[in-house]
Order: structure tokens, then C-alpha cells, then sequence
């Protein structure tokens, strides 16, 4: 065995790998990519939410100077017979297909070498439709008449959509249903009972790269040049589309300009494959910023929760029914649906437990995955739910919490023991830095102040794999390998670190090669923090791959133990020259238990839990409505920090986007069109909404199976935001608010409405 | 469409000439004709600031910019800020304190940062605010980038750093 110097990567704040570029503008994103002989396509899209295509007139755009081919669905079944697509259900068209099903989807594509013409053209298309009634709300969809889909279709790929296959009438695209313990009995024993109902609003990513994909199709073999979260799964999905082998399908991603849950799965890839497929020469689209609110969004919901609670404080029974508004089209919905519905009863020990999760199709944009997988949305109820107990039966809010805490050992709803969760831990370290055991000045008159905090559970999607390479060069110097895309948090830098640690190198001389299905090997995504557990250990046993290679060159080169010669010398030595490699290879799938279909009960859900806690100090302006966050405080639970500034940015940067989704942003439709689509009317957070006092943590901790004890945090931070910002208006104006986003004007009409004179409701909705 | 117009103006220092459409954008010229990737299109709305560069030495969103009304101006891009061989401060400070993440909206805030500096060298956290609002960073790197302009202001104070009047006129 060669012997390691101790350099201490874990644990340092190593500065990003790519700084330099970024800084100076030059890293690589594919939105400059231009390829020889590249075709720009520009979309024209449904202006209804739900209608049957009568005929779409493409003449006078074919009649533009500089057009090469304007192409509808007709003309991608030439070259892709059943151009369906999807990772749950197979359920979208590459183009409208004799449908539209929300406002805004593609119906046809003009393709040109200069995009202004292109536009142009497009703007030229016209459409016949046959308007159909269309069903926008969650609650109403899923009972209504009015259906999406005529059948559902999954994949292959989830077992538990198998039973869906077929269903007609229904926009249920999936029933998940965990049973625990009997919740009707807990109700009718327990002291007291309660119910409320709470509503999410439909948001967007608003990555500032927007959606870009550039297909090469040539010679029966093709490239995808792509920002995506999850080449594997492109590739493996574009293989399937083109009824061709994995290896003439080749995906490659260099950084991404932000991602957030929003470019993964299939997103324009199945488009600008097709259309390359039918042209034979590169076609490259690139979304505007309006274009993203129609690409993917995050889920809207209604939550009902009623909970049994006695009068020592122990919540006994909970019940949970959730409606999420999937949209036109289910992309990873169903999974936002099953993942964030086994958490639903929030991070206690209930005995009792039963919920009910629905993924439900509507005429709206396709929702999917955004930073918390439905985390959060779930957090927004049960987390205001939980202040509303403890307000009503007069508990205190951190104790009541600890009360009913999940700890050590105890089984979660879904029956998975919980270990490595610092539940309690984050919750005292908001309190303590919210200094909630002092005086708090609650101001008076015209400016009331209140706080508020609460604390979040995340499940980990799981099983997923993960593979890495690592090969030390005939010099010594080091590559790593990985499907793990860096979109920002920081991946390339703390993969980096792990291959260091053990490899005895420093962080910042490995080489990171980035995603390109050719060369770097299979990864189920960059998605859901799995990315530092996941492939954190598949890199860990790579490297670990390596050294036990080392030592085997070593034996066969007859050197004494602990020779320290360097690798360099020993290929040297082994091949006559500066040649050869050392390779290692690592994979990783942790230990996990299908739930039961009926009861969703397992002994193992998740590979780890997802762990934050948040508290928020506010003023607000009675008279206006008007909010300040004076304090925001975000605490999560990362095992050991690899790089403990990588964590704290995360953490901060998490807690901003969140702060985001309960402050302002809110997708308006009126007549199933989105209202404000731009980001003149769509707000996300600026340096002017920053809370004057900001305070980023993680608490001690380690998380015995993660690579160095580390665990992934990239959505910790979201969890238990909104209803910390949401309790905390609450304490100051002595009422809940049940819907976000926590607008001045939703907290004004709440006042007036407690005071007893209450706004007459706007009917634009 | 009417006719392209060539035009001739300074980039980065050097003399350039293009021939380009009446309705291009500024960004258009720099990204497809230019091939500079410093400056990126986003919201195409003038509202994220990621698409910033100076034209006679004023900072411009350079997708409301017409291409064509930079002839015979001098335009500066983050390509053109720093020798090769030393970064700028303020490139340097964003480094330091990790002012950043995807990096998609970093040159964008480091050429506003370095006008900001030019007019208040010493910066308030409300001055940095207010100047760099026109500026989005969706990862939210905020708190680190108002670090690291203030970190930039002390080492520009320290007189290691040239300001951008200075470049402009040299």
C-alpha cells in the first residue's frame, strides 16, 4: 500500500474548480454551443388550454425567405412512429398531436440558420381549433367529467404505475396510499380534533440559462448537446424513442446555468432529436425566458390535514389527503406525488397515520420535480397546521414540536426507522438564533411584529445508482469521471475532494470530466441531493478502486511494502515509459424495501432523511398589508460538511429561492392562459428582498452511511420555510393564512377580514 | 427584412468592423458574430443583467441595445476587463468569497460591481443593493456578492486595482 499523507480535503472550504472561468465568462454552457450546418427551431404554440387541432396552416411561414422546413406532428411520424414520451407516463407528444392540452404547448416548429427568421416565420402559423371545456383547478379535475388524457399510459419503468395502465376517465394519475396503524380509532379516542385546508400556488424554476438542446443526428448515431439534470436518463430515453441501442445515442452536458428539478427528464431533448432525425443536420432550440413557464413548473396543491391531539400534547392520528395539479402532462409528477405524500404527516411519531396523495392531470403546464420534490408544499400545511394546534390548546410551539418529534430509532410514518436525523437539533439551533426564549418586542399600533418557526422531512428518492471512474494518467495526475452534472452546487469541487481524500492529492489537481455518455459512465440524475451520498460513495469506492490497484502494481512489480514510489515511476517502471493508466471503478445503490402496495409500509424508504428547520422574525404594516422579513434563520442537518462553504451556500441560497416561492412568485392564469409569463410579471427574489438579518447553519452531525459522513442538502433549507414566514405573520396578525403566495395584499384582506371588515373578493380568478 | 450595415467600433480595445441587421440586438452581434460568450441573453427584457456590457464606458443591457447604434463607440465586455495574466479585483473577490454559483449571471454582476465601484468606491450594503438591482441571481448567491464588492472596494482603496475610467481613456 503506497502511504497517504494526510491533506484534509473533508472539511475544507475548497473554492470551486471552475472559478476562474466563470468569473472571466468563458465556462462552457450549451447555450453557445453552435454546431457547422445548425438549424435553429423556434416553436408556435396552442393559444387555447384544451381543444382538438382542426388544421394548422404553415404556408405562409414555408413562404419565408430563409426558411429551411416547418414540421408538425405529420412530419415526425415519418421518422419516429409512436412519438410519445415521458418518465412516468408515456403520455406527452413530441408536437401536438390532433390535441392541445394547455395553453402554450408546441404545435409546430419553424426551422431556419438565422433564429430572427425563424421567429418570423413562426409568428406567421395559424390554427383551427375545436375548443374544449377545460379543467384547471386540482380539486375539480379530480372528479371531473372533463379528462386530459383518454387513458393512461405509464412506462415501463415504475412498478408501482403498472396498475394505472389502461384507465380510462380518470385525470388520476396516481393514488398513493400509506396506511399506519387505524387513524379512524385515533380520532374518535383522541382529546381533540382538528382540520384545516392549505393551498400551494403553481411556480417556476426561472433558471437563468433557459431550456437548450441541441440534437446531431448523423449516420445512425446521435449527439445531444444538452442543459439537463439526468443525461443517463436521456439517453437511455432517446434510445427508446429511436428504437436504437444506448451506444449510438450520445448525451453530453458541460455546466449548467442553473437547474433547480426543472431540466430533468425529457425535456426539449425528444423535440430536437426528431427534428434533427428528419433533417439530417443539427438543430439547436433555445426557450426564451416567457417559453420556460410552458416547458415545467412547480406542482400547485391542496392539502387537507386533520390531526387527533390529546390533551398531554401527543398528536395520536393524522390523516392527510393531498391534490396535486400535475398539468397537462404527468412528467416526474407522480413521483413528487408518492415522495413527498410518505412524509406528509411532517417529521412526528404518530401512531396512527393514513394518506392519501393524488397526482392529478390538468389544462395547465406539465409540473414537475422542484427543489424539494413537494417537500415543501406538503411542510406549508403540515408545519401552520402544527402552530394552529399548539395556539389552540395553548401548548408551547417548541415543545409541542419536541413532544411529537421523531427520534433515534423511531419508526416514520412509512414504518423506516429513523436514523441520522438531527430533527431536534435544527429546531434549538433556530430557536436559539431566533433568541425565542427572550423578550420579544411585538411592536404595537400601526406596526405588529411576530415570529414563527418550524421544522421539515424529506425522504430520499430512492433505489438509484450511481457509477464513477476514476484514472490516475501515466503521470500520476488524476480524472474523475462522472455523470454527476454541476449546475452549480458545487458538485465537480466536492467530488473532487472525496477522490483527494483518498487518493492522498489535493482537491484542486483532479481533473473532473463532464457528463458525455460516451466516456463517463451511468447516473440516475443529479436531482433530490442525492448527488454527495450517492455518487459521493460510488466515487469514494473508485478511489478506493484505485488504491487497491496500486498496491497490485506494486506486488507485481516486486517492491518492497511501503515503497512510496510514485505511481508515475511505477508505470514507468511497468511499461518502459510515461504510459498506461490506473482505473478504478465505483458504483453505488443503497439498501431499499418496495413499500407495501396497500399500506406503503417498509422497513427501508429513503437511504437517508432530509432534515431543516427555519424561523422568521416579521413586521408588518397593518394599514398596507406591507411585510418585512426582519430575520430569516435556516438550520439543516448535512452529516459532516465536505465543504462547509459549498453546505452554507446551499443552505442560503435554498432558503432565498423558497423565500421566493412564499413571498411573490405565483403563476396567474385567467381562462387557463398564464397572465404573467415574463420576469416583468413573474417576481423572483433580488437583492432587495433580502432579510436584514440572514443566518445560514448546519448543525454537528454525521451520517453513519454517507460518504465521510456526509448526507446531501440542496433542498434542506426549502422544507420548512414558507410556514416559518407563514407562523410568523400569523403571531404577529393573530390569523393564518392558508394560501400561498403570502402576498401584502393576501395579509391585508386577512386583516380586514379578522377586524371584521372585510374586502369583497376579487372575481378575476 | 431590409439590408444589413456595416458597422465600425472598438471592442475590448481593438478596432472591429460587422456587418449587421437593423433589427440585431447588441447581444446578438457579440454572442452569434462576435463569439464572445461573456454576455448571455436571458430574460431578453433588460431585467436580469446578464447580458451587460458597457458601451463609452456606460454600463447598457445589451439586449435592448441595437446593434447598430454602437458604431463608432467603444464597447467593453468581461472579456475585456482584466490583462490575461491578473483577473480584476472584483473578478478576483467573487472568487474569493464564492460570490457565485451556476455562474450564468456572474459577469453580468461583476461588470455592474465594477461601475458600482467607480461611483461610490466605498459602498454601503444599501448603495451595493440599490446599484447591482437590475442584476438576478437565481442560485442567490446575494449575501456573498455584496461581500465580495466590498472586499473589491478595500482592495481598489489599497490602489491594486485600475478603475474603469482609466482603462476606458488608455
Amino acid at each position: 500500500m503506497v502511504a497517504l499523507m494526510p491533506v484534509g480535503n473533508i472539511g475544507r472550504s475548497v473554492p470551486r474548480l471552475e472559478g476562474r472561468d466563470k468569473v472571466m465568462g468563458q465556462a462552457e454552457y450549451t447555450h453557445h454551443l453552435r454546431l457547422p450546418g445548425m438549424l435553429y427551431g423556434k416553436i408556435f404554440r396552442s393559444t387555447l388550454p384544451h381543444a382538438l387541432i382542426k388544421s394548422v396552416d404553415t404556408s405562409a411561414a414555408k413562404a419565408v425567405e430563409g426558411v429551411f422546413r416547418v414540421v408538425t406532428i405529420d412530419d415526425i411520424r415519418t421518422v419516429i412512429p409512436h412519438p410519445y414520451y415521458g418518465p412516468a407516463f408515456h403520455d406527452q407528444p413530441v408536437l401536438a398531436d390532433g390535441k392541445v392540452r394547455f395553453a402554450g404547448e408546441p404545435v409546430a416548429v419553424v426551422l431556419a440558420s438565422d433564429p430572427r427568421v425563424a421567429e418570423y416565420a413562426a409568428s406567421l402559423i395559424t390554427a383551427e381549433y375545436e375548443e374544449l371545456p377545460a379543467v384547471l383547478d386540482e380539486v375539480e379535475a379530480a372528479a371531473s367529467d372533463i379528462c386530459v388524457h383518454d387513458e393512461l399510459k405509464p412506462a415501463a419503468t415504475f412498478p408501482d404505475l403498472q396498475h394505472l395502465k389502461g384507465r380510462r376517465g380518470t385525470n388520476v394519475a396516481l393514488d398513493y396510499r400509506l396506511v399506519r396503524g387505524d387513524v379512524e380509532a385515533g380520532f374518535a379516542a383522541a382529546d381533540h380534533v382538528f382540520e384545516h385546508t392549505f393551498r400551494c400556488q403553481q411556480a417556476m424554476h426561472t433558471p437563468m440559462e433557459p431550456f437548450v438542446s441541441i440534437a446531431d443526428v448523423r449516420d445512425g448515431r446521435m449527439t445531444l448537446h444538452t442543459a439537463s439534470q439526468g443525461p443517463s436518463f436521456v439517453r437511455i430515453e432517446m434510445a427508446r424513442l429511436l428504437g436504437w441501442p444506448e451506444n449510438r445515442v450520445r448525451v453530453k452536458v458541460p455546466h449548467l446555468g442553473g437547474g433547480f428539478g426543472g431540466k430533468l427528464y425529457i425535456k426539449l431533448e425528444a423535440l430536437v432529436t426528431s427534428l434533427s432525425l428528419l433533417v439530417q443536420r443539427p438543430v439547436k432550440i433555445s426557450l426564451t425566458m416567457e417559453e420556460q413557464f410552458f416547458m415545467v413548473t412547480k406542482h400547485a396543491c391542496t392539502f387537507t390535514i386533520k390531526s387527533g391531539v390529546n390533551n398531554d400534547g401527543k398528536v395520536v392520528a393524522r390523516k392527510c389527503r393531498i391534490l396535486w395539479n400535475g398539468g397537462a402532462y404527468a412528467d416526474i409528477g407522480p413521483r413528487v406525488t408518492q415522495k413527498a405524500g410518505f412524509t406528509s404527516a411532517g417529521p412526528y411519531d404518530i401512531d396512527n397515520v393514513e394518506i392519501e396523495s393524488l397526482a392529478v392531470y390538468t389544462n395547465r403546464p406539465p409540473a414537475g420535480a422542484l427543489r424539494g420534490f413537494g417537500a415543501p408544499q406538503a411542510a406549508w400545511a403540515y408545519e401552520c397546521h402544527t402552530d394552529l394546534i399548539a395556539e389552540a390548546l395553548n401548548f408551547d410551539k417548541i415543545e409541542f414540536r419536541r413532544q411529537n418529534l421523531l427520534k433515534e430509532g423511531r419508526p416514520q410514518a412509512s414504518g423506516t426507522p429513523v436514523h441520522d436525523a438531527a430533527f431536534e437539533k435544527v429546531m434549538d439551533q433556530v430557536a436559539d438564533r431566533l433568541d425565542w426564549h427572550k423578550p420579544f418586542n411585538r411592536g404595537n399600533g400601526r406596526i405588529l411584529r411576530g415570529r414563527g418557526l418550524a421544522v421539515g422531512i424529506k425522504g430520499i428518492t430512492s433505489p438509484t445508482t450511481s457509477v464513477a471512474i476514476v484514472n490516475l494518467y501515466g503521470d500520476g495526475s488524476c480524472g474523475l469521471y462522472i455523470g454527476t452534472v454541476d449546475m452549480g452546487q458545487g458538485s465537480d469541487t466536492v467530488m473532487a475532494q472525496i477522490v483527494a481524500e483518498v487518493l492522498g492529492l489535493d482537491a484542486e489537481a483532479v481533473h473532473v470530466i463532464h457528463p458525455d455518455t460516451d466516456v463517463t459512465p451511468y447516473d440516475m440524475g443529479t436531482l433530490g441531493s442525492r448527488s454527495t451520498f450517492h455518487m459521493g460513495t460510488a466515487v469514494r469506492l473508485a478511489a478506493e478502486d484505485v488504491l487497491r490497484k496500486i498496491d497490485d502494481l506494486a506486488k507485481e512489480l516486486g517492491l518492497p511494502p511501503n515503497s512510496n514510489l510514485p505511481v508515475s515511476e511505477m508505470l514507468r517502471k511497468k511499461y518502459g515509459m510515461q504510459a498506461g493508466n490506473i482505473i478504478g471503478t465505483g458504483s453505488f445503490i443503497p439498501d431499499y424495501k418496495k413499500p407495501d402496495p396497500e399500506t406503503g409500509q417498509t422497513p427501508k424508504a429513503t437511504p437517508f432523511w432530509g432534515v431543516g428547520a427555519n424561523g422568521a422574525e416579521v413586521e408588518i404594516d397593518t394599514e398596507t398589508g406591507e411585510v418585512k422579513i426582519v430575520k430569516l434563520v435556516n438550520v439543516v442537518d448535512a452529516g459532516v460538511a465536505i465543504n462547509p462553504r459549498a453546505v452554507r451556500q446551499q443552505v442560503s441560497g435554498a432558503a432565498i429561492m423558497q423565500m421566493g416561492f412564499t413571498m411573490t412568485e405565483n403563476m396567474v392564469f385567467r381562462d387557463g392562459q398564464l397572465t404573467n409569463g415574463s420576469l416583468a410579471d413573474y417576481k423572483i427574489p433580488s437583492l432587495l428582498d433580502m432579510p436584514e438579518q440572514f443566518v445560514n447553519e448546519y448543525v454537528e452531525s454525521r451520517q453513519q452511511s454517507g460518504p465521510f459522513g456526509a448526507k446531501g442538502t440542496g433542498e434542506s433549507s426549502t422544507i420548512a420555510l414558507s410556514p416559518a414566514i407563514g407562523n410568523a405573520i400569523a403571531d404577529a396578525i393573530g390569523v393564518h393564512l392558508t394560501d400561498l403566495p403570502l402576498t401584502q395584499e393576501s395579509i391585508f384582506r386577512a386583516i380586514q377580514k379578522k377586524n371584521g371588515t372585510p374586502l369583497p373578493e376579487d372575481d378575476n380568478d | 427584412m431590409t439590408d444589413a450595415r456595416t458597422i465600425r467600433f472598438t471592442l475590448n480595445g481593438a478596432p472591429v468592423s460587422v456587418s449587421v441587421m437593423p433589427h440585431e440586438t447588441l447581444i446578438e452581434m457579440l454572442s452569434l458574430r462576435l463569439e464572445l460568450k461573456g454576455a448571455r441573453e436571458s430574460c431578453g427584457q433588460g431585467l436580469c443583467g446578464c447580458c451587460t456590457v458597457y458601451v463609452n464606458g456606460k454600463s447598457v443591457s445589451s439586449c435592448l441595445y441595437l446593434a447598430q447604434l454602437v458604431d463608432g463607440a467603444n464597447v467593453v465586455t468581461i472579456e475585456g476587463i482584466n490583462d490575461g495574466a491578473r483577473l480584476d479585483p472584483v473578478q478576483e473577490a467573487f472568487i474569493e468569497v464564492g460570490a457565485f454559483q451556476c455562474g450564468f449571471c456572474t459577469p453580468g454582476f461583476i461588470m455592474m460591481a465594477r461601475e458600482l465601484l467607480d461611483v461610490h468606491p466605498n459602498p454601503t450594503d444599501d448603495e451595493i443593493r440599490h446599484y447591482l438591482i437590475g442584476n438576478l441571481c437565481r442560485c442567490s448567491a446575494y449575501p456573498e456578492i455584496v461581500e465580495a464588492v466590498k472586499l473589491a472596494a478595500r482592495r481598489r482603496a489599497a490602489g491594486t486595482a485600475p478603475a474603469l475610467a482609466q482603462e476606458l481613456s488608455a
